[in-house]
């Protein structure tokens, strides 16, 4: 079947769009490989790097990371209800979806900061251990992440609201919607293989 | 004072160092006084510092390739120096061990991949039938990240000292209790930086080649070299964020006091030898399979036959680039894995030689029965391939994980990397160089001194390294920066010196020949000097800035052979006005406050972090804000052109 131009949604009207949301989509093979190489440290250090500080069972607490799962699982959804709307050319619809996303991721954050908080009352920092240092770096490099998409996600409402909703628009909205998805899936992995695992 | 404290080199009584800051900073103070005086600040700004344009991107990208390719030659023959005679005193440990450190790093990362992109960036495009890469702007950005990754590590040696735990940088030596001052700091920022350049550059070249491609050219007509460009930036894509990551523990390890690497509280030393081998074997064939592909080229030019055997060639490099991550562990063999886990990285190493002896036998076989032409390029490409055997030979030999035991860490292994680096790498890069030469500058290398420097090249890597096969077997270890007269290493460790000369004076040769040809050669070249087979000579020369005024259509892997010999139609259709990107200051300036990021945070300077971070997110803003849609170049104008160049290409 061939693609016809007229028919494609408009992030992927132009050659230029096309082309970003394929670059985008490389990216996040090297995004998948930058967060299997943290895995993969982690899964070493899980045991064998505890040295004299405290192991995964010692520190985890389920509260504050099924709310954060709620959270960004919730913002997953609410973004692709983002694009759903943007598809349809509901403007407004669509803006509000994505400030849904970034309050949402918002508040994922905040619950993260408050368990580093307490990971850092009870002893267990960046320097305690080798452990310590993976499981802090990984969720670090997540919660990083989060922290940039919220800001890039702030400037591109702030681009839809100035030019509506146009090509360059509209690639951008989707290709943010690929990346907040892609968050997403690294969490699930974070909450089953460190978090799960970890309290079993 | 004690702000400035950090700066200072730690103490050295080497004059020689002194020496080099005061040849730096005069050479910097001719530079910019020569670009002053003929007003050049303007024509540099507008027409190279700001392009987007993938040939002009490639020409820097190989000129640096070659600055670095002087200052690594400078290390090497300083390391022959002091070694060339028992009990030498020319160089003293911390020295010996900064020039070694800076000569591996400077040579792989700033010569070897600087060198493979920039002629990917050059020919590639054209290969393809393509009017530029991808993403131009981030093209750009890759090559001034790179840049900033370089300077940053070249200025180490006078601004707070070089780093001195090997290219490999392992742990714990390369922490801060066997490591105090920055060099290892300075290590982890430039790579860090130049990492991310490479990474964008193996999204852009992918996307390029995936999309880009001239209609009628599928996957497997495309021409060899882009073939090898495909798979080694999917491995490039696949294999640096290890390296990122690796290196980023490394910074939290020694500035902010983790434990990943150390040997306590629960670090592990030995990680940073896994990651840093997972990225880093795979690097061996980011550099290695576009240098097959060059050759590839090369050999069926001046075979003038078909490149024999292009779909195994194709399987091959598919094979390799799979098995090259999964063969890590045999770069330390004898560093306490069981004999299952040594076993089992033995038989997957020894697995590569089987397609890499494949692609040794279609090179023999497309020269078989051809009319070969022995230019510079060809011989460069003909003392490949026995040379690479032999490499290939004894590199399956260091396979054998119980012998490695004998072999490891001796100038045994120095003697198998460079015997597959030079030949591999560096003999493919000059002879692509020369090769693609009048396409950039539209002029050839004179011949007779390309000869001359040829010979000596080749001499002077076999005198180098095939007496480090002997002395390493004699149990000679590497990284020592001097040896007693009783070990009888002397006699062959001066043939090495003299190896090492005769190598400078075929690159200087090579120097001479530029200047040379730039004065003296023709420059009625033509605009396929070598009579080719593959698209890229299909255009003008020089190539002007849209590269293909019709987009060529292609039929076979040798479209502009078919288009010359066999009557093909490679233009079709008629001009038409051309959509090209814009030149922009933003990749230059950005990667410009990258290095001032990454300075100050080798020094810990956290003001200026904190302010160069600032400046990284405006830049983003802008970017984000930018609008920016390029510009049209009219079909009147490209008229003109291709008038003046006799006939529409």
């Amino acid at each position: 079947m061939k693609l016809d131009s007229k028919n494609l949604p408009l992030e992927y009207s132009t050659e230029t769009n096309r082309m970003n949301i394929l670059g985008f989509w490389i990216f996040l093979s090297a995004e998948i490989m930058l967060f299997a190489t943290l895995f993969t440290s982690y899964f070493v250090y899980v045991d064998r790097g505890v040295g004299s500080g405290p192991a995964g069972a010692e520190i985890f607490e389920l509260p504050p990371v099924l709310i954060e799962t709620f959270l960004l699982l919730t913002s997953s959804f609410t973004i692709g209800l983002a694009v759903h709307a943007m598809r349809i050319n509901r403007v407004k619809a669509m803006i509000g979806f994505m400030v849904v996303t970034l309050l949402l991721g918002a508040g994922f954050l905040s619950v993260e900061v408050y368990e580093f908080i307490h990971y850092y009352h009870i002893g267990a920092t960046l320097q305690t251990s080798g452990f310590t240092a993976t499981l802090l770096t990984t969720l670090g490099t997540h919660g990083a992440h989060v922290t940039l998409g919220l800001f890039w996600g702030i400037m591109i409402i702030i681009q839809i609201l100035r030019n509506g909703l146009n090509a360059r628009t509209a690639n951008k909205s989707f290709i943010f919607s690929l990346y907040w998805h892609f968050l997403d899936v690294m969490w699930i992995f974070i909450f089953s293989f460190i978090y799960l695992k970890g309290m079993m | 004072m004690d702000f400035f404290d950090r700066f200072t080199i730690p103490p050295h009584d080497d004059p020689m160092l002194y020496a080099s800051i005061v040849a730096i900073g005069l050479v910097s103070i001719a530079i910019v006084l020569g670009v002053t005086y003929f007003k050049k600040w303007g024509y540099l700004w507008s027409e190279w510092l700001t392009t987007v344009d993938h040939k002009r991107i490639g020409i820097m990208y190989i000129i640096s390739a070659l600055l670095m390719l002087f200052r690594g030659g400078a290390d090497a023959v300083m390391m022959r120096l002091q070694t060339a005679v028992p009990d030498n005193s020319f160089l003293d440990a911390q020295h010996y061990n900064e020039v070694f450190t800076t000569h591996g790093v400077v040579m792989i990362f700033f010569m070897a991949m600087a060198f493979i992109i920039g002629m990917m960036n050059f020919v590639v495009p054209l290969q393809i039938g393509a009017r530029d890469v991808a993403f131009p702007r981030l093209n750009a950005l890759s090559f001034w990240l790179y840049f900033a990754g370089a300077m940053l590590f070249n200025i180490s040696f006078v601004v707070g000292g070089s780093p001195d735990a090997g290219w490999t940088n392992y742990y714990p030596l390369a922490g801060t209790e066997f490591s105090e001052h920055v060099g290892v700091n300075y290590y982890n920022w430039a790579l860090q930086i130049s990492g991310i350049g490479t990474l964008m550059t193996g999204i852009n070249f992918i996307a390029t080649i995936m999309k880009m491609r001239a209609p009628g050219m599928t996957l497997m007509k495309m021409p060899m070299f882009t073939w090898s460009a495909l798979i080694t930036n999917l491995i490039i894509v696949f294999a640096f964020p290890v390296l990122t990551i690796a290196l980023l523990m490394g910074t939290l390890d020694r500035q902010f006091f983790t434990n990943f690497f150390t040997t306590g509280d629960g670090g592990m030393d030995m990680m940073w030898a896994n990651l840093f081998w997972i990225w880093g074997h795979p690097e061996v064939y980011i550099l290695i399979l576009p240098a097959f592909g060059i050759y590839s080229q090369i050999i069926a030019t001046f075979s003038q036959r078909n490149l024999y055997g292009y779909k195994s060639m194709v399987a091959s490099m598919v094979i390799i680039s799979l098995l090259s991550f999964m063969v890590w562990v045999h770069h330390f063999f004898t560093m306490g894995q069981g004999a299952v886990a040594n076993s089992i990285f033995s038989i997957t190493t020894m697995a590569i030689a089987v397609p890499t002896g494949i692609k040794i036998f279609n090179w023999l076989l497309t020269m078989w029965k051809g009319k070969i032409r022995f230019t510079t390029p060809m011989m460069y490409s003909v003392a490949f391939i026995p040379l690479f055997t032999i490499g290939g030979v004894t590199g399956v030999m260091l396979a054998i994980a119980s012998a490695d035991y004998q072999y490891h860490n001796t100038m045994f292994l120095v003697a198998h990397f460079h015997n597959v680096i030079i030949p591999g790498v560096v003999f493919a890069m000059i002879a692509g160089l020369i090769y693609y030469w009048p396409k950039m500058f539209g002029f050839l290398l004179n011949e007779r001194i390309g000869k001359w420097a040829f010979w000596n090249i080749v001499i002077g890597f076999c005198l180098s390294f095939f007496p480090m096969y002997i002395t390493g077997l004699n149990g000679q270890a590497r990284r020592m920066y001097t040896y007693s007269e009783a070990s009888g290493f002397g006699p062959l460790s001066m043939v090495s010196f003299f190896g090492a000369l005769l190598l400078a004076i075929g690159f200087v040769l090579i120097v001479y020949n530029v200047y040379y040809s730039f004065r003296y050669a023709p420059r009625n070249v033509g605009d396929d000097p070598w009579n080719a087979r593959s698209l890229e000579w299909a255009t003008h020369n020089p190539v002007p800035e849209y590269n293909f005024a019709i987009t060529p259509n292609v039929n076979s892997s040798e479209a502009f052979w078919d288009y010359k010999k066999n009557g093909h139609d490679l233009f079709k259709g008629e001009i038409k006005d051309i959509h090209m990107p814009n030149n922009s200051g933003w990749s230059i300036i950005f990667a410009g406050i990258f290095f001032v990021f990454a300075f100050c945070f080798v020094f810990h300077v956290w003001v200026g972090v904190i302010i160069a971070f600032a400046g990284i997110i405006g830049c983003l803003l802008y970017r984000s804000f930018e609008k920016d849609d390029g510009h049209h170049i009219h079909k009147e104008e490209i008229e003109e052109t291709e008038k003046k160049f006799g006939g529409a290409k």
